[in-house]
């Protein structure tokens, strides 16, 4: 049965298995492929999203879990963090392969948005439920904290 | 992989594969249809296309895997056409083996860290060229000499005359070169060698609308996953689908040839993935890999102690060796066994068949190996080259993974199209427990090292034996690689070391499994880097020596290898402190390797909490040569050491009687952001042909850690993973 959903601020009608992982709802029936599959255990983070501006595994999460809440995925971040933390990956030139980065992203910017100045130990705990195959975590790091200056500017 | 032909970019070679092109300068020139131009655009060589509002495209024969291919032969275009690096853009090419071939292998393809070794002077002088025909047609337009015109940032000047590229395309595309482009000189270079240029996939890998195979949708497409063998060479015997068909979304199941398994089908990625967990199978394991990886560890061990099966230098056999090493003052002894391990690319592998109206079909791909995919994909489907096109998109990853002798998940992929009909698009994803199990693994290795030490510290002997799967024997590959029963690269690092050992010994013995395996970043380098920076770490111990002198002392024949392979142990020695002795609970390894001709020195510096080591720093020179990017020359650096260091902390692939053990990433845990504290990179400046950037970082960052460790501890890890062998990391 069609069930609607809140993502990126819009009402979207969908139509899938209750067990479906809502990543693959985003991927398949919404065609927004920026949040990524990666693994399918919650092991990787390619698949973060914002439910109600906190990060989640969309690979975990199900329909009956989001039912009245704002999702947000990458197509959809708006914001001074959202803005700071994309041009500080930018200037930095974060990116290697690239398949993480959406949800490198997803989760800089709920850390950010959590804590205007974090620490080297509080990135690694925020950031180590995602993991870059092409280690570009020493650039992550720099580029948190680039993104908190920023904000701060 | 490695390229076994000179990089050395002369111009011969930029002829030779520019030799298709005379046709190219001629307005409407389409290669494969695929570059196709509209109307006012031109494409002045198979490597750029200049549109009419002045926008240039450079058309990139490497696909990109993160190594920044995009940025860098961009960057080769750009400076030589003198475009503003704002309005240059890129584009894949098309599968074309003749235009777009790597000149290291002959063969469109990308790998042994060869994208700007062989690219640097074919797309500089692509870019000369290009700029040469549009100022000749200035100038003509103009009524000036074409030494009056000046070109800048996309501009073309000549007194008070000014345009930008797109207003003379037209007439420069029916203009013929006259002879070979004049290159710039280096001292006017300004992006080669500029510190901090913008990648060019920065903007679209950021906000998520970078296209990767996997986010490739095309009408009317079946989502496809396979339910293989749960042992390598295992054949399907029955199955039974009743459970499947109550799974929403399911389509079909069909037997793949071969009784390789089934193809799934399904009308999402979600349903396919449950439907073949309803799936019940029966096999038969009479000619697979039922051995463990337990077993296979004993067998590699069991080999290195009977005679190598091949001596590489003939002169100096491992009899010979032994007995000399027998009469040294001091002797050492150590067996390294290094572990299989999955390359484990971020983006799992799959891609997209798609066919199209006129009997042809579209290959969706993060295309590794256009070369080999191509009529691999063609013969199965019983197709001409010319009905097969491929349209590379970003790969998510590869670390070699998507460059093999099968072409394995595209060959799925079309065999899977073709049983369904030749109708469907089909868009084939493995999941990652696929990925973990589907094999082609980093082969399992074991070095027998036997040193003999003088007591003046001099080394007297050096006996080496390799036991390894070779990575080539059996494929396309193999008549290129293997020489006389040797697979180049299951010896590369050690036979032909950078090193002056006297009285060294090199050999080899195959080993054998039905079980597939592959170059990892790295190839051969992965584990042979390992085996030989520890050794000599142990040699220089036994020696009485600093580690770092003791390296020295062994580069000191006046050869230029040895002097590179010097300077940036030097360099990475300076830049870490190496002299100054490391503080309370803290301890320094180094390690140096040359491969893909790029020399690289490492030092880790770690510190003991509790018995537990933490990786606080790592510092890295690198020598490749004329550095073209130098922030993505870092990044490479930065990852190769990650990637390293990460498998070398934890990582493995074990077999149980056959089944792979590791399901997913918490059975193989990536290196995570806290497992290193801080990468320092530093580029040594040279004059010399760009070198190899991607896999070098690699190799010297286990052995750095591991000397480390024996450092600290007084004890050297010879097996590997470390946390398998006595080391915990925080």
């Amino acid at each position: 049965m069609p069930q609607t959903i809140t993502i990126n601020g819009k009402e979207r009608q969908v139509d899938a298995a209750d067990d479906t992982p809502l990543l693959w709802i985003i991927r398949d029936e919404l065609n927004l492929t920026g949040t990524k599959f990666g693994c399918g255990v919650a092991a990787c983070g390619a698949c973060t999203i914002h439910v109600d501006g906190q990060p989640m595994r969309s690979c975990q999460a199900r329909l009956s879990m989001v039912r009245g809440k704002n999702i947000t995925t990458i197509e959809g971040i708006e914001g001074k963090a959202a803005t700071a933390v994309q041009s500080a990956w930018r200037e930095l030139n974060v990116v290697q392969c690239g398949y993480c980065q959406s949800g490198q992203i997803m989760s800089a910017i709920a850390l950010l948005e959590d804590n205007k100045n974090p620490s080297d130990a509080e990135i690694d705990s925020a950031m180590s439920g995602n993991a870059c195959r092409c280690a570009t975590y020493q650039r992550i790091r720099k580029a948190i904290h680039l993104a908190a200056e920023k904000l701060e500017a | 992989m490695t390229a076994k032909t000179s990089l050395t970019p002369t111009r011969r070679n930029f002829l030779k594969g520019i030799a298709a092109t005379g046709a190219a300068l001629t307005i409407g020139f389409t290669p494969e249809g695929l570059l196709a131009a509209g109307p006012a655009d031109a494409i002045l060589n198979p490597f750029v296309r200049v549109a009419s509002d002045g926008t240039v495209t450079v058309i990139l024969k490497h696909f990109e895997m993160g190594q920044g291919t995009t940025t860098g032969l961009t960057t080769l275009i750009a400076e030589e056409m003198d475009v503003d690096w704002d309005k240059i853009e890129f584009e894949f090419a098309p599968s074309d083996n003749k235009k777009y071939k790597n000149l290291a292998f002959g063969a469109q393809g990308t790998g042994g860290s060869s994208a700007i070794a062989n690219s640097f002077m074919q797309y500089r002088m692509a870019g000369a060229a290009a700029k040469e025909l549009i100022v000749r047609a200035a100038a003509t337009a103009w009524g000036v000499n074409t030494t009056e015109i000046i070109v800048e940032n996309s501009q073309l000047t000549a007194g008070d005359k000014t345009a930008h590229f797109g207003e003379f395309v037209a007439a420069a595309a029916k203009l013929k070169t006259t002879g070979e482009p004049t290159l710039k000189d280096p001292k006017d270079f300004r992006l080669i060698g500029k510190e901090s240029l913008p990648r060019k996939d920065n903007s679209d890998k950021t906000d998520g609308t970078a296209m990767f195979g996997m986010d490739v949708k095309v009408p009317n497409m079946v989502y496809a996953v396979i339910l293989r063998s749960p042992r390598f060479g295992g054949k399907l015997k029955s199955f039974d689908v009743t459970k499947a068909k109550e799974v929403k979304g399911f389509f079909k199941v069909k037997e793949l040839g071969d009784g390789k398994g089934l193809a799934v089908y399904a009308a999402s990625t979600w349903s396919a993935i449950s439907a073949r967990k309803a799936i019940e199978t029966k096999w038969d394991f009479a000619s697979a890999e039922n051995r463990s990886s337990s077993q296979m560890a004993e067998d590699h061990l069991e080999a290195l102690k009977k005679e190598p099966q091949f001596h590489i230098h003939k002169d100096m056999t491992s009899e010979k060796t032994t007995k000399i090493i027998e009469a040294a003052d001091k002797k050492l002894e150590a067996e390294f066994l290094l572990p299989l391990l999955a390359h484990a690319p971020m983006e799992p592998l799959n891609c997209v068949i798609e066919p199209k109206d006129d009997g042809s079909i579209v290959l969706h791909d993060g295309c590794q190996f256009p070369a080999l995919v191509h009529p691999t994909i063609s013969k199965i489907l019983g197709l001409p080259l010319e009905k097969v096109s491929i349209k590379t998109v970003y790969a998510g990853g590869s670390f070699g993974r998507r460059a093999n002798g099968t072409s394995d998940y595209a060959a799925e992929a079309a065999e899977a199209y073709k049983l369904l009909g030749n109708k469907k698009a089909v868009k084939l994803i493995w999941t990652r427990e696929d990925d973990l199990a589907g094999g082609y693994y980093r082969p399992m290795a074991a070095h027998g090292i036997k040193i003999g030490v003088n007591e003046d510290g001099t080394l007297k002997g050096w006996n080496h034996h390799i036991v390894t799967q070779s990575i080539v024997k059996g494929t396309p590959f193999a008549a290129n690689m293997i020489k006389d029963g040797v697979d180049d690269t299951s010896v590369e690092g050690v036979a032909d070391t950078d090193y002056t050992l006297p009285n060294m010994a090199v050999g080899l013995t195959n080993w054998h499994s039905p079980m597939k395996v592959l170059w990892w970043r790295s190839v051969g380098h992965s584990h042979s880097a390992y085996a030989m920076e520890v050794a000599m770490d142990m040699a220089a111990k036994a020696a009485g020596s600093d580690p770092l002198a003791f390296r020295l002392a062994h580069l000191n024949s006046g050869t230029k290898d040895q002097a590179r392979l010097a300077a940036v142990l030097k360099l990475a020695a300076e830049k870490s402190g190496w002299s100054e002795t490391p503080a309370e609970g803290r301890a320094r390894g180094i390690a140096a390797h040359k491969s893909f001709g790029s020399y690289v020195a490492e030092v880790v510096e770690i510190s003991d909490n509790n018995g537990e080591i933490k990786i606080e720093r790592v510092t890295c020179a690198v020598d490749c040569g004329i550095p073209v990017n130098p922030d993505v020359i870092r990044a490479q650096m930065e990852g190769g050491i990650g990637y390293g260091i990460g498998h070398i902390m934890r990582d493995q692939i074990t077999l149980d009687e056959g089944k792979v053990e590791q399901a997913n990433f918490p059975d193989y845990e990536p290196l995570r952001i806290g497992d290193i504290g801080a990468i320092d990179v530093h580029i040594i400046p040279s004059t010399e042909p760009p070198t190899g950037v991607g896999e070098p970082g690699v190799p010297p960052a286990g052995p750095a850690l591991a000397n480390a460790i024996f450092a600290l501890r007084g004890k050297p890890v010879l097996k590997l993973p470390m946390t398998e062998n006595g080391v915990e990391f925080v």
